[in-house]
C-alpha cells in the first residue's frame, strides 16, 4: 500500500469506512454541482448586468426565480439529511453477538490496548498496537485515565473520543489486511501529535496465533548480557512503572513490555522499534519525545546495552 | 523612540519570564550535597553556630514540576503510606512536623535513602528529576511553595483541600516520633 | 408643520446653518491632551480606535499563524518547540476570534450605525468607551502574558479536563479563561449601546422596514451577544473557579461533567462563529448594492434571512460534539439544523444574484472583495454542509479538513467582506480614498493565496492528518501538501502588507474624498468625509431604504440644541420624534473604571480575595462615573417634542 494511504479515510478497509467513503463522494458530487452552479450563475449575472441593454428585469420573475432556488436548495439538503442518516443507520447495524472485544484505555501519550477473556489468564495486554481478524466484528470499549483522547483508525471507521468517566464504544470489522495506522485526534496535550496507533490486520489464524503468543510470559534471557538486562530492568527504575509479565515487574503505570521487541515502533509511533532507536530512547526521551512521562533512566555504556539486548529478545 | 521603548519593555518582560511556567523537561537536577552528607536536624552537641540549609530546590517555583509530582504521589503509592497527606501507617506530609527535616535536601536524602520504621529506600528505583518532582510536591502539601505554584485539586474525589488551599504552616524540627 | 410655506423657514438659511454648524462643532467637540485623550467618548473616535486596534491584533494572529506554517511547512521540523507551538497556535486562535473577529465588527457598527441612521451619537458613549478599553486591556494582558511564558496552550476552545486544574498547572489555562472575561464584558456593552441606538435614534420616518440592511445586521448580533456571551462567561468563570478554588464544576469523580465545559462552550462558540460572520452578510448586502447601483433585490428575505440564521445558529452546537459518543437520534436533529442552516444563507446568496442580474454592477475593489466572498464562502459553506452529516464529520472532525472549513467561511465569509467593507468605508474614515491599482493587486494575492493555503488542507485531513499537531512524520507523505499550504500561508501575509501599504500611502496621497465619492445610497454618505463631531447638521428624515438614491427631497429636523449635546429620540417601529436627550459629556471615569475592573480581573486569577480587594476601586470609579453631574433632574433634560420646540420642515 502506498504510505500515504494507510492513514486515509479514503481508502476504507472495512464496512463503516466505505459507508463513510460513499457519503462522501455522494456530497462531494453534489456539493461541487451546486458550486459550479452558483458561481456560474454569478457570473452569468455579472455578465448581463454590466451587457445588457433591454428593458429592465422584471421583478416578479425574479421572485420566482429566487423562490425556485431556495426550492431546489431544501430538497437537495432534504436529500442529503436521509443520505446522513441512512448512513448512520448503516454504519449502526454492524453488530455481533459474539464481538471480539478489545479494550482501549488512553492515556499521556499512549494507548493501552487489551483483549478481553473469560478467563483471566487469557486476558491479553499489549501498547500502542491493534491486531484484529479479518472479517470478524469488534467491539471497542473506549476509556481514558486523565483527560480526553480520540480513537481514529480512519480506513477502518470516524472517531470516537475517549472521555475520562465515560465508557465510548466503537463496532468495527476489517475486511483487508494490511497494516494501518491510527492517531489520537483531539488536542491532549504536549506530545499529542505523537500518539499514533498500529493497526494490523490479519487472517484469523495468524490472529489467534498471535493472541497465543501474547497470552505467554516473557521469554526467558539466554546470554549473560541479556541476563544482566533482566536483572537491571527488574530492580532498577523501570519497574516502578513498567510490567514484563512473569519476569518481575508488574507495574501499570507504563506501558507492558512482555513482547515489546515483536512491536513495529517505540514510543507510539515515534520510533521504529530497532536496538539503535532503543538505545537512543532509553539514554534521553526528553530529546526524542520532550514532555513524555518517561523520564532519563541513567542508564550508559554496558548497563544501557545488556538493557536494549534484553529488551530486544522480549518477542 | 516609541519603538525602542515597546522593544525594551518586550525583552525586559520576556527575560524575567516566570519560572513558574517554564517547562523544565530536560533538566537533570544533582543534589548540592550527596544524600548521606544531608544534615537531618538541627540538634547538636555543645551549641554553636545553627546549620545553614539551603531551601532553594530544582522545581521549587516549578508549576508543571509541582504538579508532576502530584501525579507521581499517588502513582508510585506514595498514599498507601502517607495517604493524601494525613497519614496512615507513615506519619502525615502536610502538617507541621517534619522528623527529619522540610528542607529540600532533606526530603531528598529521606526519599532516597529510606528511613527507620518503614520508609522505603528510593535510590535507584526512581530516577533523581522524579525525585526532586516529588520533593517540591511534599514541600507544597503542608503549603511550603509559592502561592501561585502550588497544584490545584486533583480530578477524582478529593480527600482534602488542595494544596493551594493550603496555608504556609511554618515547619516544624521534632526528631524521631 | 409639514404642507405650509416652508420657504420662508430663517434656521435653514445658509448663513444660519454655517452658523449652526460652528455651534455645533464647539459643543460636540472632544477634549483635548492626554488626559483628553482618555476622555474621549465621540463614537467616531472610539469606533475608529477599536477598528485600528483589531486589525492591531489580526497582524499578531497573522504573524503566528506564519510561525506555525514555517514549522508545519517540513516533516518532523524542529523550528518551534511543542511547548511553544502549543501556545502559538492557542493565541492565534484566541485572538483572531476573541481580539479581531468580534470587535473588528463591533468597531465599525460603532462607527457607522449612527451615522448610518442619521443619529448625531450612539447611546450610552461612556459606555461604549468603557467597552473599548475592556477590550484593549484585555489584548495587552494575554499578550504580556504570553511574552511571559504564561500564554495559554490548549486551544482556543480550552477542553477540560486538558484545561483544568490537574493536567495543566500554572496559570495559563486562567489567563484563557480571563482574556474570554474581558472580551466578552466588552462585546455586551457594546451590544446593548448598538441594541438601544437602533431601536431608539434612528432619523425621522426610517420605519423598521427602511432600515439599512448593515444596521440590521447589527442589531440582530447584538441580540446574538447577549443570549450568547454568558454561557461562555460562566464557562470561563467555572474554570477558573476550578483551578483556583477547587470547585468540581468539571470534574466527573464528584459529580461534575467535563462534557458539561463542551456544551457551554459551544453553545456559545457556534453562535460566535455566526456574530462574526452575519454582520459580513450584511456587508454583502451594502456592496452589492451600491456596485450594481440598485437597491438590493429581496430586502425582506434578506432581513429575514439574518434573523433566522441567528435564531437557528442557537440550535447547532452539538454538531462541534459529533465524536464524543452521543445518541444517534439526538445527534441527527443537530444534523437537521446544520444543513437547515444554509437555507437563509441560499436565500440571500441567490437575492445578491439577483441584484447583481438586474443591476449595472462595477468592478470596483469592493466588489472584487465582494464576489471573492461568493467564490470563496460557498466552498466553505459546501464543506459545512458535509461536516453537519454525522458519518462523514466522525471522519474528519479534528483534521485539517475543518482547519480547511473554518478558514474558508472565517476568512471568505467575513474577511473578505470586511477588507471590501473597509475600502468602501475608507474615504469616510479618513477623507482619503484608498488607490485602486494597489487595491486590485492586495485582493488577486489575497485569493491566489488563501486558496493554495486552505485548498490542500482538505485533502490533508482526508488524508488523515489531524489538528493541533506540532510536526508530523515524512513516511505519512503529507509534506508536499503541507510546503504548499505554507508558501501560501506567506502569500496572505504580502497581501496584507499590500493592502497595508495602500493604506499608509492613501494616507498621505490618496485623492480627497467629497462627501459621497462612490454614489451610494445611506444616511452616512450624506455628511462630510471624515464627519464633523456632531454627524449631521441640519438633522435628515427619510422617506424610504435607499435615502441618497431617492429622487424626493427629505424634510430635516431642525431645533435640536446647539449649546448642548442633543440627540432625537424617536419610536421604535415608526421612528417618529418623541424626546430630544442630552447626551454626557466626555469623561474620564469609563478609563479608569475599566482600569479598576481590569485590575480586579487579573488580581482574581490569582487570589480569590481579588475579588472582594478588587471591587473597591470598582465601586469607587462606578459612583464617580454615575455621580449627576449638573443638579438637574433627569426629566428635566428630555423635552417633549411635540410641544413644537422641533419641527419638521422641507429644504
Amino acid at each position: 500500500m502506498n504510505p500515504v494511504d494507510i492513514q486515509s479515510a479514503l481508502h476504507p478497509a472495512g464496512p463503516q469506512a466505505a459507508h463513510i467513503a460513499w457519503l462522501w463522494w455522494l456530497m462531494l458530487s453534489v456539493c461541487a454541482a451546486v458550486f459550479v452552479i452558483v458561481l456560474a450563475a454569478m457570473g452569468v449575472a455579472v455578465y448581463r448586468g454590466r451587457h445588457h441593454t433591454g428593458p429592465p428585469a422584471d421583478e416578479a420573475a425574479m421572485r420566482r426565480a429566487v423562490s425556485l432556488a431556495t426550492g431546489a436548495t431544501v430538497v437537495i439538503l432534504i436529500a442529503l439529511l436521509f443520505a446522513s442518516v441512512w448512513t448512520g443507520r448503516a454504519i449502526a447495524a454492524l453488530g455481533s453477538p459474539t464481538p471480539l472485544d478489545v479494550e482501549v484505555t488512553a492515556a499521556q501519550w499512549w494507548w493501552q490496548v487489551e483483549y478481553a477473556a473469560p478467563q483471566p489468564s487469557n486476558r491479553v495486554t499489549t501498547a500502542n498496537e491493534i491486531h484484529l481478524p479479518i472479517g470478524r466484528v469488534v467491539r471497542v470499549l473506549l476509556k481514558s485515565t486523565d483527560v480526553i483522547h480520540s480513537f481514529w483508525i480512519p480506513n477502518l471507521h470516524g472517531k470516537v473520543d475517549l472521555i475520562p468517566g465515560r465508557g465510548n464504544v466503537i463496532w468495527l470489522r476489517a475486511d483487508t489486511a494490511g497494516t494501518y495506522r491510527g492517531q489520537c485526534a483531539e488536542f491532549c496535550g504536549i506530545q499529542h501529535a505523537h500518539m499514533a496507533l498500529t493497526v494490523i490486520v490479519e487472517p484469523e489464524p495468524q490472529f489467534e496465533a498471535w493472541l497465543v503468543k501474547e497470552r505467554r510470559a516473557a521469554e526467558a534471557p539466554q546470554t549473560p548480557e541479556q541476563q544482566r538486562g533482566r536483572d537491571l530492568v527488574a530492580h532498577g527504575s523501570c519497574a516502578l512503572c513498567h510490567s514484563v509479565q512473569g519476569d518481575g515487574p508488574s507495574a501499570h503505570l507504563g506501558p507492558d513490555l512482555t513482547h515489546f521487541a515483536s512491536r513495529p515502533t517505540i514510543a507510539a509511533g515515534e520510533l521504529e522499534n530497532t536496538p539503535e532507536n532503543l538505545a537512543a530512547w532509553l539514554a534521553d526521551p526528553q530529546r526524542i519525545k520532550v514532555g513524555s512521562r518517561m523520564p532519563a533512566t541513567g542508564l550508559r555504556g554496558d548497563d544501557l546495552q545488556a538493557v536494549v539486548a534484553y529488551l530486544e529478545q522480549l518477542k | 523612540m516609541r519603538r525602542l521603548w515597546l522593544v525594551s519593555v518586550a525583552a525586559a518582560l520576556i527575560a524575567v519570564s516566570c519560572e513558574r511556567e517554564a517547562r523544565r523537561y530536560r533538566d537533570q537536577p544533582q543534589a548540592a550535597v550527596p544524600p548521606d552528607g544531608v544534615r537531618l536536624t538541627t540538634l547538636r552537641p555543645g551549641g554553636g553556630n545553627d546549620i545553614a540549609v539551603s531551601r532553594e530546590a530544582p522545581f521549587s517555583d516549578n508549576a508543571q514540576a509541582m504538579a508532576e509530582g502530584k501525579r507521581l504521589y499517588s502513582a508510585f503509592n506514595c498514599n498507601g503510606c502517607h495517604a493524601m497527606g494525613g497519614g496512615s501507617i507513615g506519619p502525615p506530609l502536610m502538617d507541621d512536623q517534619w522528623i527529619y527535616g522540610d528542607a529540600p535536601d532533606q526530603i531528598y536524602s529521606t526519599i532516597v535513602q529510606g528511613r527507620p520504621d518503614g520508609m522505603p529506600s528510593f535510590g535507584g528505583k526512581i530516577p533523581d528529576q522524579q525525585v526532586w518532582e516529588l520533593v517540591a510536591y511534599v514541600r507544597s502539601m503542608s503549603g511550603l511553595a509559592p502561592f501561585d505554584v502550588k497544584p490545584g485539586r486533583n480530578d477524582d474525589i478529593g480527600a482534602r483541600p488542595s494544596e493551594a488551599r493550603t496555608p504556609a504552616t511554618g515547619p516544624r524540627q521534632t526528631g524521631h516520633r | 408643520m409639514r404642507g405650509q410655506d416652508l420657504a420662508a423657514d430663517p434656521r435653514l438659511e445658509p448663513a444660519a446653518l454655517a452658523r449652526e454648524a460652528r455651534l455645533l462643532a464647539e459643543t460636540w467637540a472632544q477634549p483635548r491632551g492626554i488626559v483628553g485623550w482618555f476622555s474621549n467618548t465621540d463614537h467616531k473616535t472610539i469606533g475608529l480606535r477599536f477598528l485600528v486596534t483589531s486589525f492591531v491584533f489580526f497582524a499578531l494572529g497573522g504573524v503566528l499563524a506564519a510561525l506555525m506554517r514555517i514549522q508545519l511547512a517540513r516533516p518532523d521540523a524542529h523550528f518551534l518547540w511543542p511547548d511553544l507551538y502549543d501556545q502559538i497556535f492557542t493565541m492565534h486562535g484566541t485572538t483572531m476570534m476573541f481580539l479581531f473577529a468580534v470587535p473588528v465588527m463591533l468597531a465599525l457598527g460603532i462607527y457607522f450605525v449612527p451615522l448610518m441612521i442619521g443619529a448625531r451619537d450612539i447611546a450610552f458613549p461612556r459606555l461604549v468607551a468603557f467597552g473599548y478599553y475592556m477590550f484593549v486591556f484585555g489584548g495587552i494582558f494575554l499578550y504580556v502574558m504570553f511574552l511571559l511564558n504564561t500564554g495559554p496552550d490548549n486551544g482556543w476552545f480550552s477542553y477540560v479536563p486538558l484545561a483544568g486544574p490537574a493536567f495543566s498547572a500554572g496559570k495559563r489555562g486562567d489567563v484563557w479563561a480571563q482574556l474570554i472575561t474581558f472580551t466578552e464584558v466588552s462585546a455586551l456593552v457594546v451590544a446593548v449601546a448598538l441594541i438601544v441606538t437602533i431601536f431608539k435614534m434612528r432619523a425621522p420616518g426610517m420605519s423598521l422596514n427602511r432600515v439599512p440592511i448593515f444596521v440590521w445586521g447589527m442589531l440582530v448580533v447584538s441580540f446574538m451577544i447577549l443570549f450568547a456571551m454568558p454561557a461562555v462567561m460562566l464557562a470561563s468563570s467555572w474554570l477558573i473557579m476550578d483551578r483556583l478554588v477547587g470547585t468540581h464544576v468539571f470534574n466527573k469523580a464528584q459529580g461534575g461533567d467535563p462534557l458539561l465545559w463542551q456544551h457551554l462552550f459551544w453553545f456559545f462558540a457556534h453562535p460566535e462563529v455566526y456574530i462574526i460572520f452575519l454582520p459580513a452578510q450584511a456587508m454583502m448586502s451594502t456592496l452589492i448594492s451600491t456596485f450594481s447601483r440598485r437597491p438590493v433585490f429581496g430586502y425582506l428575505a434578506l432581513v429575514l434571512s439574518l434573523s433566522a440564521t441567528a435564531f437557528i445558529g442557537f440550535g447547532v452546537w452539538v454538531h462541534h460534539m459529533f465524536a464524543t459518543g452521543l445518541p444517534q437520534l439526538g445527534a441527527s436533529f443537530f444534523t437537521a439544523a446544520s444543513l437547515m442552516i444554509v437555507v437563509p444563507t441560499g436565500v440571500q446568496f441567490f437575492c445578491w444574484i439577483a441584484t447583481l442580474w438586474s443591476g449595472r454592477p462595477q468592478f470596483t475593489v469592493p466588489m472584487l472583495y465582494a464576489l471573492g466572498f461568493f467564490a470563496v464562502f460557498l466552498i466553505g459553506g459546501l464543506t459545512g454542509v458535509m461536516l453537519a452529516a454525522v458519518p462523514l464529520n466522525q471522519q474528519v472532525h479534528d483534521t485539517f479538513f475543518v482547519v480547511a472549513h473554518l478558514h474558508y467561511v472565517l476568512i471568505g465569509g467575513a474577511v473578505f467582506p470586511l477588507l471590501g467593507m473597509v475600502f468602501y468605508w475608507f474615504p469616510k474614515l479618513t477623507g482619503r480614498l484608498l488607490d485602486n491599482g494597489i487595491g486590485t493587486v492586495a485582493f488577486w494575492t489575497l485569493f491566489v493565496g488563501f486558496n493554495l493555503t486552505f485548498f490542500p488542507q482538505h485533502i490533508l485531513g482526508l488524508e488523515g492528518m489531524p489538528r493541533r499537531v506540532y510536526t508530523y512524520p515524512a513516511a505519512m507523505g503529507w509534506g508536499g501538501l503541507n510546503l504548499m499550504s505554507s508558501i501560501g500561508a506567506m502569500t496572505i501575509g504580502v497581501s496584507m502588507l499590500i493592502y497595508l501599504y495602500n493604506v499608509a500611502v492613501s494616507l498621505r496621497r490618496g485623492e480627497v474624498a467629497a462627501a459621497n465619492p462612490w454614489e451610494a445610497s445611506t444616511l452616512e454618505w450624506a455628511t462630510a468625509s471624515p464627519p464633523p463631531p456632531f454627524n449631521f447638521s441640519p438633522m435628515p428624515t427619510v422617506g424610504d431604504r435607499d435615502p441618497l438614491w431617492s429622487p424626493d427631497p427629505q424634510p430635516v429636523v431642525v431645533g435640536l440644541a446647539t449649546d448642548k449635546r442633543e440627540v432625537l429620540v424617536t419610536q421604535l417601529m415608526d421612528a417618529v420624534p418623541e424626546l430630544a436627550r442630552k447626551q454626557p459629556h466626555p469623561t474620564i471615569w469609563p478609563f479608569l473604571a475599566a482600569v479598576a475592573v481590569s485590575v480586579m480581573f487579573v488580581w482574581s486569577i490569582f487570589s480569590p480575595w481579588g475579588v472582594i480587594y478588587g471591587s473597591i476601586p470598582i465601586a469607587i470609579t462606578f459612583i464617580g462615573w454615575f455621580w449627576p453631574t449638573d443638579g438637574k433632574r433627569p426629566q428635566a433634560f428630555e423635552h417633549d417634542v411635540a410641544s413644537g420646540h422641533v419641527q419638521e420642515r422641507a429644504v
